[in-house]
């Protein structure tokens, strides 16, 4: 699979978001993702793929597939939906270590850290902190396995 | 200014913006009387005493209390309910009492209950809430009877503004013998307090929502009922003597403020009191009103917008939902607009579960706030809904 690393994926997020020279062209930008962030299917919001925040609520499920990992995810508000989206296009697709080691600066590059300083209402850290704990997870199973071969 | 516009503050029933009198009375105390209270002989000691004791002065009046030893000093409503949970429900609470509360309670003024009679095997009953975010009194009545030991419920909904019935439900209960808790929090700003007049055994209010500081509140009791409820915390200035084979306790109102107060938000309080004694609270009620008017007609000419919370008597607050679109992102791009509203469940899950919602979007209005600054939200709500939809 020919996947660009995740800090390429990080820099041109941040040259789109250098375009918007008003907060609207952000956001709208940033629900339109959100709107087009592919369904979760209901088989999937479970509670153990519930990620509670005080406000809203993040659904997150994890796959592994030939050493890479995959997400997908949900969120009942649109504005956290379209962030999901683009952690998703940023870490979704990569190894486990690459995404253990993700920084994940576009974040703050693109001005959306307060977002993530209001984890107690949106869930997003928290599913940040998930993501990672999946490809933990997944390095384990990962390495058992080169180890059995 | 908030990003980069004009701030419209209307997240007053979380907490007010300060005036400048408080603001100054916290800085005069550090400034120039800075000391610990009641027990130093010196001159600083003595005026930080004198002006800490004026503020339970003040407080007394402004919520007519009897006597100036019926004011404790707490951190605020959460602190004063869960003192007089732990103080006077441990000792009066037995196994198969009943405690009343109501469907429109904070989650302060919910869990000290359940935490008791899950302790003394005691029962938790809730008035419920109407579609107009009232409460049903008959079925209130009806909850009524002789095992009935409390009666705890707010006296000015914070999730929807309603302003309850307390007299008829402090009377009610007093008829089967049950005490009754007032929680103010939200009504001492709004409305003319009067204990003597309610008759009700504790009021607890915090500061922070009076346009007063952070971290202070006042638990009003009644003093026979204080006298005879034990200690809360133990410590310093609650005692009278201590020795290690026994502790004798001090007198009202010490007896239930151990440890150093928080002496300096505790005086700067009383500035914030004279602040609404002098403006009148005749007159911020009747602005207040107006506004709550205006804001009301104004939103609910926006398509798709729900008012829940249709009282006959409210304070000026509003809640409501959008169609289609959730309360969090409504905040966000209010926010982005320099318009703070609350947005979730307002800590009263119960009753958002009861109106079959996640939360809300709450506007709240304060003597300081403007017609002209409903007008902006209205604007930016017509915005916001563009953009998601």
């Amino acid at each position: 699979m020919n996947i660009k690393p995740i800090h390429e994926i990080e820099k041109e997020i941040i040259e789109d978001f250098a375009l918007f020279d008003s907060w609207e062209d952000k956001y709208e930008y940033i629900i339109d993702m959100g709107k087009k962030l592919p369904v979760l299917e209901d088989e999937h919001k479970l509670d153990e793929n519930k990620i509670k925040g005080c406000q809203s609520t993040v659904w997150l499920v994890a796959s592994y597939n030939e050493g890479r990992v995959f997400f997908k995810a949900d969120s009942d508000a649109v504005i956290v939906k379209g962030l999901i989206s683009m952690l998703i296009k940023v870490l979704s697709g990569h190894t486990p270590t690459e995404i253990i080691d993700a920084r994940l600066d576009f974040i703050r590059e693109i001005g959306m850290m307060t977002h993530l300083a209001q984890t107690r209402s949106n869930g997003l850290l928290s599913m940040i902190k998930q993501m990672k704990n999946y490809a933990i997870a997944f390095q384990a199973i990962g390495s058992e396995e080169t180890d059995h071969k | 200014m908030v990003k980069g516009k004009p701030l419209v503050y209307f997240d007053n029933a979380a907490t007010s913006q300060k005036p400048q009198v408080v603001i100054d009375a916290l800085t005069h105390y550090y400034t120039h009387y800075n000391a610990n209270i009641h027990r130093g002989i010196h001159t600083l000691a003595e005026e930080a005493t004198v002006a800490y004791e004026a503020t339970r002065r003040t407080a007394q009046e402004f919520i007519g209390a009897a006597y100036e030893e019926e004011i404790i000093f707490t951190r605020g409503t959460t602190e004063g309910i869960n003192l007089v949970a732990y103080a006077w429900g441990r000792q009066n609470i037995k196994t198969g009492d009943e405690i009343i509360i109501s469907g429109m309670e904070h989650h302060s003024n919910i869990v000290p209950w359940q935490i008791l009679c899950e302790e003394k095997g005691a029962v938790l009953k809730v008035i419920p809430v109407d579609d107009h975010g009232e409460l049903v009194m008959d079925a209130y009545k009806t909850l009524l009877n002789i095992k009935t030991k409390l009666v705890s419920v707010v006296h000015v909904s914070n999730s929807l503004g309603t302003v309850n019935p307390i007299k008829e439900i402090i009377d009610a209960a007093h008829q089967v013998g049950a005490k009754v808790l007032i929680d103010g929090a939200q009504s001492a700003v709004h409305l003319d307090i009067n204990v003597q007049e309610m008759d009700c055994d504790f009021f607890a209010f915090s500061g922070h929502k009076v346009y007063g500081p952070t971290g202070v509140g006042v638990l009003y009791g009644k003093k026979e009922l204080l006298e005879r409820m034990p200690v809360f915390q133990g410590g310093g200035e609650m005692i009278k003597e201590v020795t290690f084979e026994k502790t004798t306790y001090n007198d009202l109102p010490y007896k239930y403020e151990a440890g150093t107060p928080n002496i300096a938000d505790t005086i700067a309080l009383k500035a914030a009191l004279d602040f609404i004694k002098e403006t009148g609270k005749a007159t911020i009620r009747a602005h207040e009103e107006e506004l709550l008017t205006y804001a009301t007609a104004q939103l609910q000419a926006i398509p798709g917008l729900t008012i829940i919370g249709n009282a006959k008597e409210k304070v000026s607050l509003i809640s409501f939902i959008i169609e289609d679109v959730h309360p969090q992102d409504v905040g966000v791009l209010l926010d982005n607009q320099g318009i703070a509203v609350r947005t979730g469940h307002h800590c009263t899950q119960p009753l958002m579960a009861r109106f079959g919602i996640p939360g809300t979007i709450r506007a709240s209005f304060a003597l300081y706030n403007q017609k002209e600054e409903i007008d902006v939200l209205v604007t930016g709500l017509h915005k916001t809904i563009k953009m998601l939809s």
